[in-house]
């Protein structure tokens, strides 16, 4: 049996690849929309949730840890609601002339 | 029913793919909105495959978490002005990185009751710590100074760069203690000088640097998230959290070219103040050899122009006056005369700020031109309306090699026949240096709230038969 690769250097793989896909798309986004950008970026950071989520789920830590879970899945959720809508608004409002 | 940890993984690629086409999305505002229904469904297709999946075992906690932030998050999102957008999105800012430290510590405890910590693993937490520590409270500061809380003018004491590298000296060293030995008190310590740096970090930046600060902050919050993805080992984390850490590295990058400076100079540099209040403004321009005009004057170039530009800028915001222009823009369309709006990349409080705030007054985005795009068209153009912006257009930026500003790019409104400004006052821009395009030929000042001045223009224009 080889000998397998370490799930940590996977994550770097995976963590570098992504920093360029994210270099050569957010290049690519019209210098209008950069407040949406933000905002959008803002809502997708909120991914945060999905670790909120495991450590509020899990109840084996004991009750401390599930309350400062409960935290997080509060904030995240806030950033992933308030975030997209606040960007479908903004979105919505850019109009070409009729 | 639990999905199984490959089904998940499949189900965090797709939403992976669908997370970088909502921000290709964002391209074209044709297809921007599509790309923000991408984002929502990649976030649904996540939360719904770890929800189902085997490690979440109580739903308790999380329906009224989820419930109560979805609650919140709606009612703030639909309240919100447009102008407050940089409050609201420092605000969410600083609720990733909130966060983020709570997922950290909180995967601390869960593995350390499950007997599972290593050094690679508490030097992740670290990160995430760490980095969503920084993100908060830095992120706080900067809502605070957005929101008027705090004052906006840089605060800067001596000794404050020796504190700085002290405290993250200190920081990085009770993380490295916290890797080797697990110490709670390690931990606790880290979390507050964190805490504490993401302070004395932000507090020194001034209010007209706010365009950048946002975007670090932007920034910060993913790297945040990333840090998250490597504790659990979870690489949808990873992917959207270095997404979001390039683009706000990148938007960073773009609003310091756009003031000619470096990011170390804008992070240490704590660059122009909040000068003096507004002295009887014709006053101050008489003696200074400036020229200052009726509204009716205006009224008049323009509604003979053939192009007139609109330049607006953070004081536009403040007045509220985007709905005004718009009017304006409609009464001399109305007359042959075309009208165009030249933004600047850093006019207001952050990237992109006066693109939504005239798209909330129903301007088309395609009268909306960048500053490279608009910067041509000036010698042929007849008249300039500059709406609350200044250093943006300050011909020093281009000849005075002594100015601050001296090599940040502009808009060269100079250039047209006629410039005017609106102004409530001769105090200069944020840079505090003093506007050269005051005392040029072409130019005069028109003094009040913009706002006001806008509409008695429209009113000239609607009662007006010249």
């Amino acid at each position: 049996m080889p000998e397998a690769l370490d799930p940590s250097l996977v994550a770097l793989y995976v963590f570098v690849l992504a920093c360029f896909i994210g270099y050569w798309v957010v290049w690519g986004v019209t210098p209008s929309l950069h407040t949406p950008l933000v905002a959008l970026t803002n809502a997708i950071s909120g991914i945060v949730l999905v670790g909120a989520l495991l450590v509020a789920g899990n109840p084996e830590a004991g009750l401390f840890t599930q309350i400062i879970g409960f935290i997080a899945v509060l904030l995240a959720s806030i950033n992933v609601f308030g975030g997209f809508l606040v960007t479908h608004r903004m979105l919505s409002m850019f109009k070409k002339k009729k | 029913m639990t999905l199984s940890v490959n089904l998940q993984a499949v189900a965090y690629l797709v939403s992976a793919v669908l997370f970088i086409l909502a921000l290709k999305g964002l391209t074209h505002p044709a297809s921007a909105r599509r790309g923000n229904l991408y984002g929502m469904l990649g976030m649904l297709i996540a939360v719904v495959a770890t929800l189902m999946g085997d490690q979440v075992q109580s739903y308790g906690f999380i329906i009224v978490g989820m419930t109560l932030g979805a609650v919140i998050g709606v009612i703030v999102a639909l309240r919100i002005q447009m102008t407050a957008m940089p409050q609201l999105v420092a605000a969410l800012h600083s609720f990733v990185g909130m966060a983020a430290v709570l997922v950290a510590i909180g995967t601390f405890l869960t593995k350390r009751s499950a007997g599972e910590l290593n050094a690679l693993l508490m030097g992740e937490i670290s990160a995430g710590v760490v980095i969503g520590a920084i993100t908060f409270t830095g992120s706080v500061i900067a809502f605070g100074k957005l929101q008027g809380l705090l004052s906006g003018s840089p605060v800067k004491f001596k000794g404050q760069h020796v504190l700085n590298a002290l405290l993250g000296i200190a920081t990085l060293a009770l993380a490295v203690h916290f890797a080797m030995t697990g110490s709670l008190i390690s931990l606790t310590l880290m979390t507050l000088l964190a805490f504490t740096l993401g302070v004395t970090l932000i507090i020194p930046i001034g209010g007209a640097d706010m365009p950048v600060i946002i975007s670090m902050l932007n920034s910060y919050s993913g790297w945040a998230a990333a840090a998250t993805g490597f504790t659990l080992h979870n690489n949808l984390l990873i992917i959207v959290g270095a997404l979001v850490g390039c683009s706000g590295a990148i938007l960073s990058y773009i609003m310091c070219k756009a003031m000619n400076r470096s990011i170390l100079n804008v992070v240490f540099g704590g660059f122009g103040s909040d000068s003096g209040g507004a002295d009887s403004a014709g006053a101050v321009a008489a003696e200074k050899g400036v020229k200052s005009a009726a509204v009716e004057d205006a009224v008049y170039w323009m509604e003979d122009a053939n192009r007139v530009i609109i330049i607006p800028g953070y004081g536009m915001a403040v007045a509220q006056a985007q709905h005004a222009l718009k009017e304006l823009m409609e009464l001399l369309e109305a007359r042959g005369v075309e009208v165009k709006f030249g933004i600047h990349p850093v006019a207001g409080r952050m990237p992109g700020h006066m693109n939504v705030l005239l798209a909330e007054a129903d301007i088309p985005y395609d009268r909306v031109l960048e500053m490279d795009e608009i910067n041509p068209d000036f010698p042929s153009t007849d008249v300039v309306l500059v709406v609350g912006a200044n250093d943006v257009v300050n011909p020093a930026a281009k000849e005075d090699k002594t100015s601050p500003i001296y090599g940040m790019p502009i808009l060269e409104a100079g250039r047209a026949r006629q410039v005017y400004f609106l102004k409530r006052s001769m105090r200069p821009g944020y840079s505090g240096v003093d506007n050269l395009l005051f005392y040029q030929e072409n130019t005069s000042l028109v003094f009040g709230d913009a706002k006001d001045t806008i509409e008695g223009m429209n009113s000239a224009l609607k009662g007006g038969g010249h």
